[in-house]
This record gives C-alpha cells, sequence and structure tokens, in this order.
C-alpha cells in the first residue's frame, strides 16, 4: 500500500516535469486577463452607446471577467491534459504498478492537479478585475462593494471546476483527443447555442458553465435563473462530482 | 516466488490466458516462452494487477499484487511497451515512482548509473533511442531493489553489448537470490540465460522443465556427411540398414549412427569424404516443433514443420514441481 502522502509528492513531481502544465495554465491565466483587459476598454469606449438597459444592468465585475470564455477553454485542456497524458502515454501502467490502489492514483493526481489549478484560477481572477477596473474609469466597482469579492473568488472557484470537470471526464474517455473533441465545442460553442435557443434554454441553465458562472455576476439581471450564485456553483460542483465518480469507477475495473 | 493457479484472461471472445498454473522460484531465471500472441504479455500484466484475471489467482511472494505495501520495492517490471511520458526527463519518471513507493531519492541516480544514462537522465526521454529507452525501463524494474523482477522481451531494441550486459545481469540478479521472470520468442537467447523454462502457446501451458533437461530431450543429434561420391555412399549406408536424409545442399543427414562407425563404413567402401561432423538441431527447432499446433500469425511462405516428426507434447511430459 503507498501512503497518501507519498502519492502527493509523487503527483506533484510529475505535473511539475512536464511542460503541457505550465503552456497551458499561463495561456489560460494571460488570456483570461488581456481579453478581460480588451472588453472592458472597448466597453468603456462604447458604454454611451449601448441600449439604455444594458447600461442599466451593467454589471463592471462581470466584464472584466469577458476572457473567461476562452480561458476555461485553456483550464479544460489543463485538466484532460494531467488525466489523459497517463493513457497517451503508457505511464499509466508505471503509474498504477507503483500504486495499485487505483482510486488512491487518482484522487492523489486529481487534488494536486486541483491544488495547483485554483492558485493559478484564483490568481487570474483578481488580476483580471483589478486590471479590467483599471481601464473602466468611471464605470468601475471596489472590491469591497456587496457581492464583488464572492464574484472575484468565485471567478477563481469557477476555473478550477472547469479542470477538474476536464479530469473527471479524461478519465473516463482516456484519449486526450477524444475528450478534448468533445469538451472544447462543447462548451465554445453547443452550450451558448443550448442557453440561447428558446426552446432549449431551461434546460441549458444546469449545464455546468451556466450554472457556474453565476457566480461572477454582481448585478442581478433578470436572466430567469432559478438559482442564487452558491447554488448555481453547487449544481456546478455536482457535475464535477459525477465527472470524478464516473471516471473512478471505470478506472476501478478496467485493464490498464 | 511468483505463484500462478488456472490464470485466465479473456478478451471478449478470445481465450488469451488459459489455465496457466505454475511456480517461478527464486535463486534462478525462468525463461517465459511462446510464439507471438502466446498470451506473454498478458500473463505479466496480470502478475502485477494491470489486468484483472477472469478466472484463478496469482501472488507475489504469497500476497496478492494490490495488498503489498510499496509494491516496487517487491516486485519490478519491465514492460513491453513503453510506460513513461516522452515529455518527462529519465531523471524525473524515476523520481516521481520513487517517492510514490518512499524509495530514497539517491536510488534513483544508483540505477541511471547502473544502466548507463546517467548522461542524458535530464533529457527529455522522447528522444531516447529504443535501446536507451529499454534501459530506462529496465532502471525502473531495478528501482526498488526488488526481491522479484520481472522483464518482458528486454533484449528488445538493445545492441550486442547491451544484449551481453542485460543477460549477466540477470544472472547476476538470480545469483543473489531473487526470482527473475524474463519472457522471450527467441530459444536460442533463452539457452544463454535461463535455467528453467515455462512455455506457453495460445495461452496453455506446454511445458514447464529445466533449462537442462530441455536440451538433452530436444536437441536431435545426428552426422552430417559431405561427399563427391553421393552415389557410392547412399548404397553403402543402405546395405548397412542405416537410413540416411539427403538434404538440399547435397549432404547427408544420419540419425541413427555414431560419426565413428560412420567414418569406418566409408573407409571400408573406399569413400571419399569431405566433410564428417556430428551435429546438433538447434533448439529453436525444438521450440517450434513444440509450439508449431498454437502458433496463430503463420507466415505463410514456409511449409509447416512435417507431421511425423512432432513429438507427443503433453500433460505427462511436464516436469513435476517442488513445492
Ligand atoms: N487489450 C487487449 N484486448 C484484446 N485482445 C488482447 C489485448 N491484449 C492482448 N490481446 C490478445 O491476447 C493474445 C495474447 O497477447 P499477448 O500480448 O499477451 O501475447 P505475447 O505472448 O506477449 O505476444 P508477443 O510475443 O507478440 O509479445 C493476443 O491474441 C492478443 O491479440
Ligand atoms: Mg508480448
Amino acid at each position: 500500500m503507498a501512503a497518501t502522502a507519498a502519492v502527493l509528492r509523487s503527483e506533484w513531481t510529475k505535473i511539475r516535469s512536464v511542460r503541457s502544465t505550465v503552456w497551458t495554465l499561463s495561456l489560460a491565466a494571460v488570456i483570461t486577463v488581456g481579453l478581460g483587459l480588451l472588453i472592458s476598454l472597448l466597453v468603456n469606449n462604447e458604454f454611451d452607446k449601448m441600449p439604455l438597459t444594458e447600461r442599466l444592468t451593467f454589471d463592471p465585475t462581470y466584464t472584466s471577467f469577458a476572457g473567461m470564455g476562452i480561458g476555461q477553454l485553456l483550464m479544460i485542456v489543463f485538466g484532460v491534459l494531467v488525466v489523459s497524458n497517463e493513457y497517451s502515454t503508457g505511464m499509466i501502467r508505471s503509474s498504477l504498478a507503483a500504486v495499485p490502489q487505483r482510486g488512491r492514483f487518482l484522487f492523489g493526481k486529481i487534488t494536486v492537479a486541483t491544488a495547483l489549478a485554483l492558485v493559478v484560477g484564483e490568481v487570474t481572477s483578481f488580476v483580471s478585475f483589478f486590471v479590467g477596473q483599471s481601464v473602466l474609469g468611471g464605470h468601475r466597482t471596489q472590491i469591497g462593494s456587496p457581492g464583488v469579492l464572492r464574484a472575484v473568488v468565485g471567478g477563481g472557484l469557477y476555473m478550477t471546476l472547469m479542470a477538474v470537470f476536464a479530469m473527471g471526464c479524461a478519465a473516463m474517455l482516456r484519449s486526450p483527443l477524444l475528450s478534448l473533441s468533445i469538451l472544447m465545442p462543447f462548451f465554445f460553442l453547443i452550450s451558448n447555442i443550448l442557453g440561447g435557443v428558446s426552446a432549449t434554454k431551461k434546460i441549458a441553465r444546469y449545464l455546468p458553465d451556466q450554472a457556474g458562472q453565476k457566480i461572477m455576476m454582481v448585478v442581478t439581471r433578470n436572466d430567469g435563473r432559478p438559482y442564487g450564485p452558491w447554488l448555481g456553483l453547487l449544481i456546478m460542483a455536482a457535475w464535477v462530482a459525477a465527472a470524478l465518480v464516473g471516471g473512478y469507477a471505470l478506472l476501478k475495473k478496467r485493464d490498464a | 516466488m511468483i505463484e500462478l493457479r488456472a490464470l485466465t484472461k479473456h478478451f471478449g471472445e478470445k481465450v488469451a490466458v488459459d489455465h496457466l498454473t505454475f511456480t517461478v522460484r527464486p535463486g534462478i531465471v525462468t525463461g517465459f516462452l511462446g510464439p507471438n500472441g502466446a498470451g506473454k504479455s498478458t500473463t505479466m500484466r496480470m502478475m502485477l494487477g494491470l489486468d484483472r484475471p477472469t478466472a484463478g489467482d496469482v501472488r507475489i511472494d504469497g500476497k496478492h499484487y494490490a495488498d503489498l505495501h510499496d509494491p516496487l520495492t517487491n516486485i519490478g517490471a519491465l514492460l513491453e511497451a513503453k510506460a513513461w511520458h516522452p515529455g518527462r526527463s529519465a531523471y524525473h519518471h524515476l523520481l516521481c515512482l520513487a517517492q510514490s513507493n518512499r524509495i530514497p531519492a539517491q536510488r534513483v541516480h544508483e540505477v541511471l548509473d547502473t544502466v548507463g544514462l546517467t548522461s542524458v537522465a535530464k533529457k527529455r526521454t522522447k528522444g531516447f533511442s529504443l535501446g536507451m529507452g529499454q534501459r530506462l525501463g529496465i532502471a525502473a524494474a531495478l528501482l526498488g531493489d526488488p526481491r522479484v523482477l520481472l522483464f518482458d522481451e528486454p533484449v528488445n531494441g538493445l545492441d550486442p553489448e547491451g544484449i551481453h550486459w542485460i543477460r549477466n545481469l540477470m544472472k547476476g540478479l538470480a545469483a543473489q537470490g531473487r526470482t527473475v521472470f524474463v519472457s522471450s520468442h527467441l530459444m536460442s537467447e533463452m539457452a544463454l540465460t535461463a535455467d528453467h523454462l515455462v512455455v506457453i502457446g495460445q495461452g496453455r501451458l506446454l511445458a514447464d522443465t529445466s533449462m537442462a533437461e530441455f536440451i538433452a530431450r530436444n536437441s536431435r543429434a545426428f552426422v552430417r556427411i559431405r561427399t563427391p561420391q553421393p552415389e557410392a555412399l547412399r548404397d553403402a549406408l543402405h546395405t548397412a540398414g542405416i537410413t540416411a536424409v539427403a538434404s538440399a545442399d547435397g549432404t547427408f543427414e544420419v540419425c541413427d549412427a555414431q560419426a565413428a562407425q560412420l567414418g569406418e563404413l566409408a573407409a571400408e567402401h573406399r569413400i571419399v569424404l569431405h566433410e564428417l561432423s556430428p551435429q546438433r538441431a538447434s533448439l529453436e527447432e525444438a521450440f517450434m516443433r513444440l509450439t508449431a499446433e498454437t502458433v496463430e500469425y503463420h507466415a505463410h511462405d514456409g511449409e509447416p514443420p512435417p507431421e511425423q516428426d512432432r513429438p507427443a507434447w503433453g500433460e505427462g511430459w511436464r516436469q513435476g514441481r517442488g513445492a
């Protein structure tokens, strides 16, 4: 029986010794902050031309998170690669020979990757917020305003949960290509389309990304979502839990 | 010690391993032989708990793999397929394995040195040659200084010097009292390394015997004769009641007579001989005869071994094993 602490150390060595960790996470941060900055700048310039309803419900916090739509995709790539690299390279056989308790192996790996994603996610979220506010001029908000701190912390949690969801899916699907070709279009396009079409709108609200995004909103829009920020995050967390349980169940019974 | 009891693995309809029962003992090198697809790698993966047996049981020093504490310190394995991340350095690959089993990091440097990879330890394994990869796999197997070692086709990709090295390594490990189990499809390679042989075909046990006994039983002895007067020789042999088989290159092969007897016979008939040499059929041939019926992937450019040559290998042939 390999001890849990030993497994965590080992997984930390694994994650810091491959390049994909560095490039996926740094791209996630740079893109999220950069796009947030760009869109905040644009919005500030065009603010007076926006329709009245949009001006009335303007959410400076959420605007500075505009880069997360793309940034989350990089978090997904990170999550997918961390898990599926084991399979695509054959490393899984070395890993499971070293740690035959498959649950301990999988959750050790996911714990380490989640911790790292959380640090990067929170830093990214806070930097996005402050950078975005710095260019929003008179439309900016303060971190101390009601609900803002919750939204900024929540932005980091959202990014993290997205990565963990991808880890669970990758543990089920094993192939990095298959995992990415399902998750990327889903969160880039399909979820948005489902959320935009009136027939599917009500269901799409319960998809992990749409439910989770609620936590990043400060100005309560009339978006018809029947849940608050924390319940939304909980719905997302339930999706993540389901993906992890599925990944664990399959790893447990499959041949390596 | 590795003990298999009726170990069986099905992949859907396909029976890859079929009721294998044998024991791999410590202190010797045990060769694991079988043609392509015989089930060697599958058996070894089950020994490591990677593939789940459909039925039966395998134990490492009396324990199931999953019950071993820090398994790499009990059993180390070189697997058939590459089992590392090409973007990670050899050093980090071994380090993460060592950490998971609480093996001191110093040991990583030791095994890198043993396999001769120290100079490239910090490089990503992406650029490694087949032989370097094989050395990394061997380093991983040795990492925990285990009592039991599995090597799945270790000579693959190694140069002659590397082959010589791994042969001595395996013998050395066995001499230290460890259990060494090594697969191959080359009988000639095993003859040089193994003390004991386990042969399988289509997942079934065909032989479990000491190497010495296998050689004694299987290397058919014969005498090769070459002469410029083949007609005369044939007549002389015929009159003496000795059967000779003429082979393609114009020589004769005689099984049921000694070289001395044949030399005297030729002298008596004043027949000139250019060659008179006692020969032993290669072990490779014996192995092919043994597994002929179970070979799945025949190449279709050769003839199958002649039916009458095939000895009846069966259950009764198997050597009784010690407890
Ligand atoms: N994961 C798998 N799924 C389906 N069939 C498999 C799987 N692994 C092995 N097999 C089949 O099981 C049989 C045994 O394969 P195995 O790799 O164990 O043979 P082997 O003795 O190691 O052969 P080789 O000498 O070529 O390495 C083969 O017929 C193979 O096709
Ligand atoms: Mg094999």
